[in-house]
């Protein structure tokens, strides 16, 4: 669809990508500040390179402890975020009724709520219902923000499948259960696996509902957040924060291949 | 053709499951309830049970002395609290802060979806429709760890105006009382810059979604009429990118609100909602004070999305 034959001004082609260089400038130097060799201020730009701090990061024991608290707490979460996200989804792409718009509405608000909201109405809960705290409070707030990822993907991709396979399936003669195991999920699969990478991502960086729930348990982000008040070994964080912006950007860049179609409708 | 024969392939399955299966599909509402019960149990159970606890909370009252809730009665004491100068201080300041983000995000979001929009194609528009959303799904705290580097005294921001020597302008900027410090990183400027890059994706990517919306058909009907570009772009594409608009500035604002992090980090020492509600649950211990002050900012994003309405902005969506 190229309806306006005339090309975009310089002015909005400057503006455009001033705006990108601005959103990818400090990605861009917390990579540098990985290999500066200057191990006592932000001084810019560093004196040398150097790849040290890599291995100092790799044999710090704190780090590690806390990627691996990260890394169940997520697969839990997401886990639990692709059962309720999908079959929400199933409920509600294709129907109509009675307080529809309700429940949709109770998906978003866990993100849509500032954090802390969400962070401290958890934390009031737990503190009334005497649970204390553990790995299970924090995967408990972390899965039920993460049902809207997988839900949006589900819907999306349910919206854009033909309910004809569905009928024609049954006319064939299969039941629900096969029609589900051999139309609907091989129809869901990609974008299934876009939400679970995404709700994987989203947990695998949630800071502000975290510190509420946990105890005395450092996830990744509790780990960079304590570093950012009272940092103890800088280069060891400029490691970790690349480390950790690898660590997102893969999920969030195979997100976006599996659910190309389904995001961009007019892009094609 | 013959439609009685069942398909050979589809082997009928034990009665049990069959019957099952045709129950679900001959029952629609069943099918519903089974689909929708495990999420609304979880939903219902965990958040707004959570949500419910926070309201029931703020009722109640801090010991001043043994340091102990008191649930045994109910007091509005939590809301007085809240209408001290100070308070109305934080909120107001917040507030402000929440606007002028919304605002900046607003003039920087939309030339960046426009283009992407209306011009972008190809692989240029794959390019920058990735390059928007990296920054939004990625570390929110490696980002804000990236402009501590930046506007640090001896960072990356004074270097560079050192060399084209600007450097005055950056100490005009930091001596202006209200928004200035003693460097970037300990000042009200650098705050709301750091909000503003924080949100700018959630803002670009609701505008590009609606301009992408309108139909190639609206503009040429409207250049056949005789406007010209700019008459259609104010008298068309932009009312229908408001819904757009109105969606990316209800993540501005509402992320603004509740965030307690970036003025911790970045900023002077004055508070904000978010810092206040933190504070007081963790180091005060005062849950109930706590619980209060947290649905300011409920309650402000219902005023906003209720104004937002009576001015129209949902009327497309």
């Amino acid at each position: 669809m190229r309806s306006d034959p005339s090309r975009a001004g310089w002015g909005l082609k400057a503006a455009t990508w001033v705006g990108v260089l601005f959103l990818h400038i400090p990605l861009a130097l917390i990579i540098l500040y990985a290999f500066s060799a200057e191990d006592k201020s932000y001084v810019f730009p560093p004196p040398a390179l150097t790849t040290q701090w890599f291995a100092a990061a790799w044999a710090r024991e704190d780090v590690w402890a806390a990627i691996g608290l990260s890394f169940r707490v997520a697969l839990v979460s997401t886990a639990l975020a692709m059962v309720l996200g999908t079959l929400a989804a199933a409920g509600l792409a294709r129907t109509r009724f009675f307080g529809r718009d309700a429940i949709s509405l109770l998906l978003i608000l866990p993100i849509a709520l500032p954090g802390i909201v969400t962070g401290i109405a958890l934390r009031t809960a737990y503190h009334t219902a005497e649970i204390p705290f553990s790995f299970w409070t924090i995967v408990v707030g972390h899965a039920t923000f993460c049902v809207v990822v997988v839900y949006n993907n589900a819907v999306a991709r349910l919206r854009r499948t033909s309910p004809s396979l569905i009928e024609a399936s049954m006319d064939l003669g299969a039941d629900s259960f096969q029609t589900i195991r051999y139309v609907i999920l091989p129809q869901l699969g990609s974008a299934l696996l876009a939400g679970g990478l995404l709700a994987f991502a989203l947990s695998f960086d949630e800071v502000i509902v975290t510190t509420f729930t946990a105890g005395q348990q450092t996830t990744l982000p509790i780990w960079m957040l304590q570093e950012l008040i009272r940092p103890r070994q800088r280069p060891v964080t400029n490691v970790v924060a690349v480390v950790i912006i690898a660590l997102t950007f893969i999920p969030i860049l195979a997100a976006y291949y599996l659910t190309r179609a389904d995001e961009q409708p007019g892009g094609r | 053709m013959n439609l009685a024969l069942p398909a050979a392939a589809v082997v009928p399955r034990s009665s049990a499951l069959r019957w099952l299966s045709d129950l679900l599909y001959t029952r629609r509402g069943l099918l519903l309830a089974a689909l929708l019960g495990p999420p609304l149990l979880w939903f219902g159970v965990v958040y707004l049970g959570s949500l419910f606890a926070l309201l029931a909370n703020s009722f109640f009252t801090l010991d001043e002395f043994s340091g102990v809730v008191d649930r045994s009665r109910l007091s509005l004491d939590n809301f007085r609290a809240m209408t001290e100068p100070a308070n109305v201080d934080v909120v107001l300041r917040t507030v402000l802060m929440a606007v002028s983000v919304t605002l900046a995000c607003g003039l920087i979001a939309f030339p960046i979806a426009y283009y992407m929009a209306r011009y972008a194609r190809g692989p240029q528009k794959a390019l920058l429709y990735i390059a928007v959303m990296l920054p939004l799904w990625s570390s929110y705290l490696v980002r804000l760890y990236a402009w501590k580097l930046l506007l640090a005294k001896e960072g990356a921001i004074s270097w560079v105006l050192a060399e084209v020597h600007m450097t005055w302008l950056l100490d005009a900027l930091l001596s202006t009382p209200g928004i200035g410090g003693n460097s970037l990183s300990f000042s009200r400027l650098g705050t709301f810059i750091v909000f503003v890059y924080m949100w700018l994706p959630f803002m670009i990517l609701p505008i590009q979604a609606a301009i992408e919306r309108i139909p190639g058909s609206l503009l040429e009907a409207s250049s056949d009429l005789g406007a010209r570009s700019g008459t259609t772009f104010w008298q068309v594409i932009f009312p229908l990118a408001m819904p757009g608009i109105a969606a990316g500035s209800i993540f501005t604002f509402s992320l603004t609100l509740g965030d307690y992090i970036i003025p911790q980090v970045i900023g002077d020492s004055t508070l904000f909602i978010g810092q206040v509600v933190y504070r007081q649950q963790g180091v005060a211990g005062n849950v109930p004070f706590a619980a209060a002050f947290s649905l300011v900012p409920i309650v402000v994003i219902g005023v906003y999305l209720w104004i937002a309405k009576r001015l129209g902005a949902f009327d497309a969506l």
